[in-house]
This record gives C-alpha cells, structure tokens and sequence, in this order.
C-alpha cells in the first residue's frame, strides 16, 4: 500500500475540516485555561490549508508537508502556528527520500521532535505533546498491526482525558498553576481531533 | 559606520508594541532603529510570524537585532520567524528574556552606546534575573 494523491488531498481536507468543525470546543476549551483563541487561531491555519488544497496535493509529499507547514506558521497566530507548522516542516524534511505509510514511524516521530523542541516541552506538562507521544509510542509498538487504525484512535482519546487532572508547566495555561487542573488541554484536543480524522478517513476507505 | 543593535519590539497587541517603541523613541532618541509589530493575521490579539519577519528587517543593522516579547506566543513565533530569515541573518538575532517595556528601553540604551547585540542581550535579561 502507498498513500496516493487522492487519498493524501482527502486526509488533509477532511483534517482541516474536522478541526474548523471543532473550533468552537478548542475556543471553550481555551478559554478556561488559556487565552482564549485556539479555536479561532486553527480555523484560520485550516481555512488557509484548505484554500491551497490544491496546490499542497499536486505537490510530491514531503513538498506538500513542508507547504501545510509554512502555511500554518504563517496563518494561525497563536504559539500553535509555530507548534504544528513546526510538525509539519520537520515530518516534510523527514519525508525526503521516504515513503508513507512505509516510513509513518520516522516521519511522524520527527514531527514530535519538532514540537518538543520548538515549545521546549516534554510530556507530562499538558500540551499536545500529551497526544502526540503516546500516539507515536502506539504507532511503533503495533505496527503492522490490523487494527493500528483502532489503536491509534483509543491511545488519542485516552491520552487527551489524561490531560484533564495534570497541572500545566508551560505555555499560559501555567500561569493558572493548580488551577489548570480538571480542565482538558486544548492543544491536546486538537491534535486528538487531527488524528481522529486521520483515523476516520483511512477507515472509509474501501 | 557606527551602526547599532537595532529592537524589535513584538507583542499580542498592536498598542502595546506602538505604546512600547514610543517610550523607548522618547527615552533614547532616534539613533537606534526601533521596529514593532502586533496583532494575529486578522488584525485582533495575537502575534504573525510574517509581520515579525518584517520588523525584524525594518530593524536591520550590521550588529544585529535584539526582539522584546510579551507572552508565551509572541516568543516562539518569534524564534520561528527567526528560524525563517537567510541562514546568514538567523544568527544575528536574538530574543530577550525580559519584560517587555522595561527590556526594550533598557536594550535600546544599551544600544545606542554602540554595544554588541550580546551585551545589549545580557542587559535586558538582568531584569529578569532579578
């Protein structure tokens, strides 16, 4: 199996259409520990995504991952911009010479890295980063596996309720202190919100 | 030339940056280049890596530019638009770990006595060092 053009364009359509679907939740969200705008902040970067849909899936797939990625730094606004263009652009670098799903493990991972670096943040500390790791450990561990999509799905959705009694060291939501805790991160829902879509759409395929 | 460290002073809000490089004009004179930006993409609160771009080269000078930032975003669209200029220009500029008011005034002083862009750094960051 390799991830051809029209599947790739209805990934990245039906993500970025799923998380503009979800703004107002990411906003709520936001807004109880944050500042307020992640919703409204990804709905830009998605609208600006999908406006350029067809330029990104004409691209070879490490292009198309580096343009999502400019696309999103250059758009959203929020510290979210530079997080996810940041996973964009390292998993584009990382997709130069290799193929998905083949390679999934190493370009997501890079992408990981990325966001961990650009934010200087680790698990544990309530951010997307609390998603995504988990994600990734899932993605090596059942590779191969004929129910990875599922596994996939469950470690997101386990992992982003997890999020809910941390306390947050970074970003905003630390200015709160113990007053974060109780509350879903909102980067962490939006990335469970990507990757859902992701999961649906591979899932639909016939 | 005597060219100085110039400042980049980048907040959520547009006021807050105008407010910000009046005080340090007023205070330190016009020999130090001051550029700002604020405002998401749409004009409301928020930072853009594209506007921050711009200001940093607004700034421009042969010593380099110190960026002031208020919140956590502003920060990290700022090292991302740095990260984005020609790899000659990245390593240039440098974001402060100050408050912002108080950090561009006192790197624009800094500044205007013809410091390296790593002094002018250090003596914003005493502020925070406390």
């Amino acid at each position: 199996m390799t991830l051809q053009p029209d599947m790739f364009k209805s990934l990245v359509k039906v993500a970025a259409e799923q998380v503009i679907a979800s703004a107002p939740e990411l906003t709520a969200l936001d807004q109880a520990i944050g500042d307020g705008d992640h919703g409204t902040n990804m709905k830009r970067g998605c609208e600006a995504v999908l406006n350029k849909l067809d330029t990104i899936s004409a691209q070879p797939l490490d292009e198309a991952f580096k343009t999502i990625g400019k696309t999103l730094v250059m758009t959203v606004g929020g510290a979210s911009g530079p997080l996810y263009g940041s996973f964009f652009l390292a998993a584009g670098e990382a997709l130069s010479g290799k193929n998905l799903p083949e390679d999934l493990v190493e370009v997501f991972g890079s992408g990981v890295n990325a966001v961990s670096a650009r934010g200087r943040s680790h698990v544990g500390e309530k951010t997307m980063l609390d998603v995504l790791v988990p994600v990734l450990e899932t993605l090596k561990a059942d590779a191969g596996r004929a129910d990875l999509i599922e596994r996939v799905r469950t470690t997101a959705s386990e992992a982003l309720a997890r999020t809910a009694p941390m306390q947050a060291t970074k970003g905003r939501a630390s200015f709160l202190g113990p007053r974060s805790v109780g509350h879903l991160d909102p980067g962490a829902r939006s990335s469970c919100v990507l990757l859902n879509a992701v999961c649906s759409t591979l899932e639909a395929q016939p | 030339m005597n060219d100085t460290v110039g400042i980049v002073i980048v907040s959520h809000s547009k006021d807050i940056a105008k407010g910000t490089a009046d005080m340090v004009r007023q205070m330190v004179g016009s020999e130090v280049k001051v550029a700002f930006c604020g405002g998401n993409p749409e004009g409301g609160l928020g930072t853009n890596v594209a506007l921050i771009m711009d200001a940093i080269n607004d700034a421009w000078s042969s010593k380099g530019v110190a960026i002031l930032v208020d919140l956590g975003g502003a920060e990290t669209n700022s090292e991302m638009a740095v990260e984005m200029l020609e790899p000659e220009r990245r390593k240039m500029v440098v974001v402060c770990n100050a408050p912002i008011v108080e950090g561009a005034v006192m790197a624009a002083t800094e500044a205007a006595g013809g410091s390296s862009l790593e002094q002018v750094r250090a003596v914003a960051e005493e502020l925070t060092a406390g």
